[in-house]
């Protein structure tokens, strides 16, 4: 005769309160396991996805996810011209938020090198990806944009052409593709009046000297497009990401373009390494600590939760033994209890997640090794928490029966 | 050392003591006490006599601190316990108290099913003899209801169906009518005499009860810790019978 089933079976109401408290619990436990390696896995994701083989940033800097990296936009010639190497691309990345129709709108733009990169890698849901050097976007559908969408980025309207799944910033922002140089149209936008004030500032600074007062065609130059003046160089971009042809040792091509006096070179692994040691390093290790204290705090209420039940048994359990019942049966009671409610917490745990984690803003990445970690730290709480109850329970004097 | 095999008890200088120094209480002061196979003995006394204390001795849930006690031939205690109390209990005792003590979780068929699964029957065998005792004691009809569903009569009855089913030697009854009207209270009284002169078993039953004193083969007297039988109460069990 099960003892445990049948006492829950009596118990029913109260045993499935329990069980979804305890579940409630573990879908905690649970969600912070999954923003812990969501959060890792949007860190590195766009590394993981542009898969260069080296990242080319700016000489003494982390590159662009750690700090500030500004290159001239010829570094990815140079880079081009260095033996064993494929391909280079510039790379953009800054973020944006906008109002858009009412409602705050971030995004973390991307700028690709068209027309040799075109966005073939992105992992598209809809849509398509560049047809033309200006004016498409691809974003994130966690932007919550949708195709055809226009979104009005300084002096231009930009069309969503397509829609990615799963492309977020290691802030939690949707990323949104341009064509580099919208890419960069859109980082050093700058109002009318700024640039009628900047062409003023530049014509007085240039009559201050003599050349100026000597040479008016260069004042004409000086009150027109920076575009227009030689001495100004392009945008910067923030790095150069390297493919190396196959066959070369990435370390070997690194090793040269790092002997150049304004550059750094990394790893697709140094980088990402960069990205989990530095910039989430602590919101990782703080949703670390802070499962590991839900584990722990779970572990105490589901003890105690045990403890009563037991305690609720006292005089039954006494009973038990006045009438001569093996410690294992009364173990069994209070152990395979806790066993049925921890694995009723953990289904109750794994359906609210199922239901509830793709419904939040950032990414919650559960994946099965997690499931089967928790599963395992649920047996084992389950297990060490009917100890104070099982310790209880083998101490009850048949006695009490009498009391 | 030869037994006699007539008797379930044979228990001479049971003393235990409570308390130590100025708090000490000395329930039961060197109790000897013999009880036949098949005969129901009352053990009378008022409150704190040490009626129970004796019970719990005997049915060495609370061992005494010296004293012998033979069980059903064997040797059960001699200044310290000489079997694992729970083996022995489990095989040759049955307890019945003044509250039934249900599992309130299990039927009523099961209360007494567990008592016998405990003692390793298979559970077809148990379910069969608990269905035979409760049917025995009246209450095979309610075999399926749980203990808050049954009235107090029942539930006593229940608990009596428990402490035969393992076939005890001994059963040590605790007061078991006292939260029964007369009537249950009597009826209660004659089962445990039926029971012991057709399955010869000795009982022992704590009461306060005289008027069920015709049911009872001998009777004891407690005070202070010490037993003693009583000629006026025996008198008092043969003008009953007759």
């Amino acid at each position: 005769m099960n003892l445990a089933v049948k006492d829950i079976k009596h118990n029913l109401g109260r045993f499935a309160l329990t069980s979804i408290g305890i579940g409630l619990l573990l879908t905690l436990v649970m969600g912070m396991g999954g923003i812990y390696r969501g959060l890792v896995e949007e860190a590195t994701l766009l590394i993981d996805r542009v898969n260069a083989d080296l990242w080319v940033v700016q000489k003494g800097t982390r590159g662009p996810f750690a700090e500030l990296s500004r290159l001239p936009r010829n570094v990815e010639d140079r880079v081009l011209s260095v033996p064993g190497v494929l391909s280079a691309n510039s790379f953009i990345s800054h973020t944006i938020q906008r109002e858009f129709h009412g409602k705050p709108l971030r995004l973390t733009i991307q700028g690709l090198s068209w027309p040799a990169d075109n966005g073939q890698w992105l992992p598209l849901v809809a849509g398509r990806t560049f047809g033309q050097a200006h004016y498409e976007m691809v974003v994130d559908k966690s932007s919550g944009l949708a195709l055809g969408d226009r979104i009005p980025l300084g002096k231009n309207i930009y069309t969503v052409v397509g829609l990615t799944k799963l492309m977020s910033s290691s802030s939690g922002d949707a990323m949104a593709f341009l064509t580099r140089s919208d890419a960069q149209s859109v980082q050093f936008d700058l109002s009318g009046e700024a640039i009628r004030n900047e062409r003023t500032a530049r014509v007085n600074r240039l009559q201050a000297v003599d050349m100026g007062n000597s040479n008016p065609q260069l004042a004409d130059r000086a009150a027109g497009s920076s575009t227009g003046i030689p001495a100004f160089g392009a945008p910067m971009v923030s790095a150069v990401l390297v493919k190396v042809l196959p066959g070369y040792n990435p370390m070997t091509v690194a090793a040269k373009i790092s002997a150049w006096p304004d550059v750094s070179v990394y790893s697709k692994k140094g980088q990402q390494q960069l990205l989990l040691l530095g910039m989430v390093d602590k919101s990782r290790r703080q949703i670390g600590l802070f499962r590991v204290l839900l584990i722990i705090v779970s572990s105490v209420i589901m003890a105690l939760i045990l403890y009563t039940l037991t305690l609720d048994k006292i005089h039954d359990i006494a009973m038990l033994k006045l009438m001569g019942a093996r410690n294992r049966v009364i173990l069994g009671l209070i152990l395979q209890q806790a066993l049925l409610l921890g694995g009723l917490g953990f289904s109750i745990a794994y359906f609210i997640g199922q239901w509830m984690f793709p419904r939040f803003p950032r990414r919650v990445v559960i994946v099965p090794d997690d499931y089967v970690q928790l599963a395992i730290i649920v047996v084992l709480i389950s297990v060490l928490s009917s100890l104070l109850g099982i310790v209880k329970a083998l101490r009850v004097d048949p006695g009490e029966v009498l009391s | 050392m030869k037994y006699n095999q007539d008797l379930v008890v044979e228990a001479s200088g049971i003393t235990k003591i409570y308390g130590s120094g100025n708090t000490e209480v000395v329930a039961l002061r060197n109790v000897a006490l013999n009880i036949a196979r098949g005969k129901v003995a009352a053990l009378l006394g008022p409150s704190g006599a040490g009626k129970s204390t004796l019970l719990t001795a005997l049915g060495l849930i609370r061992p005494p601190d010296a004293g012998r006690i033979v069980i059903e031939g064997k040797v059960v205690f001699d200044g310290s316990l000489l079997v694992d109390a729970r083996v022995f209990r489990r095989k040759h005792l049955g307890f019945i108290f003044q509250k039934a003590n249900l599992i309130p979780f299990l039927t009523a068929m099961e209360n007494v099913q567990l008592a016998m699964e405990i003692n390793d029957a298979s559970p077809r065998e148990a379910k069969k003899r608990a269905m035979e005792l409760l049917e025995y004691l009246g209450v095979g009809d309610r075999a399926n209801h749980l203990p808050s569903k049954l009235s107090g009569g029942q539930q006593q009855r229940v608990a009596i169906a428990r402490a035969l089913v393992n076939r005890p030697g001994l059963l040590l009854a605790d007061e078991p009518t006292a939260a029964l009207d007369s009537v249950r209270g009597r009826q209660v009284m004659e089962l445990f005499r039926n029971v012991a002169h057709e399955q010869n078993t000795g009982v022992i039953v704590v009461t306060h009860d005289h008027r069920a004193l015709d049911v009872f083969d001998h009777a004891f007297e407690m005070e202070d810790g010490i037993l003693s039988t009583s000629q006026a109460l025996d008198k008092e069990i043969k003008n009953a019978k007759s």
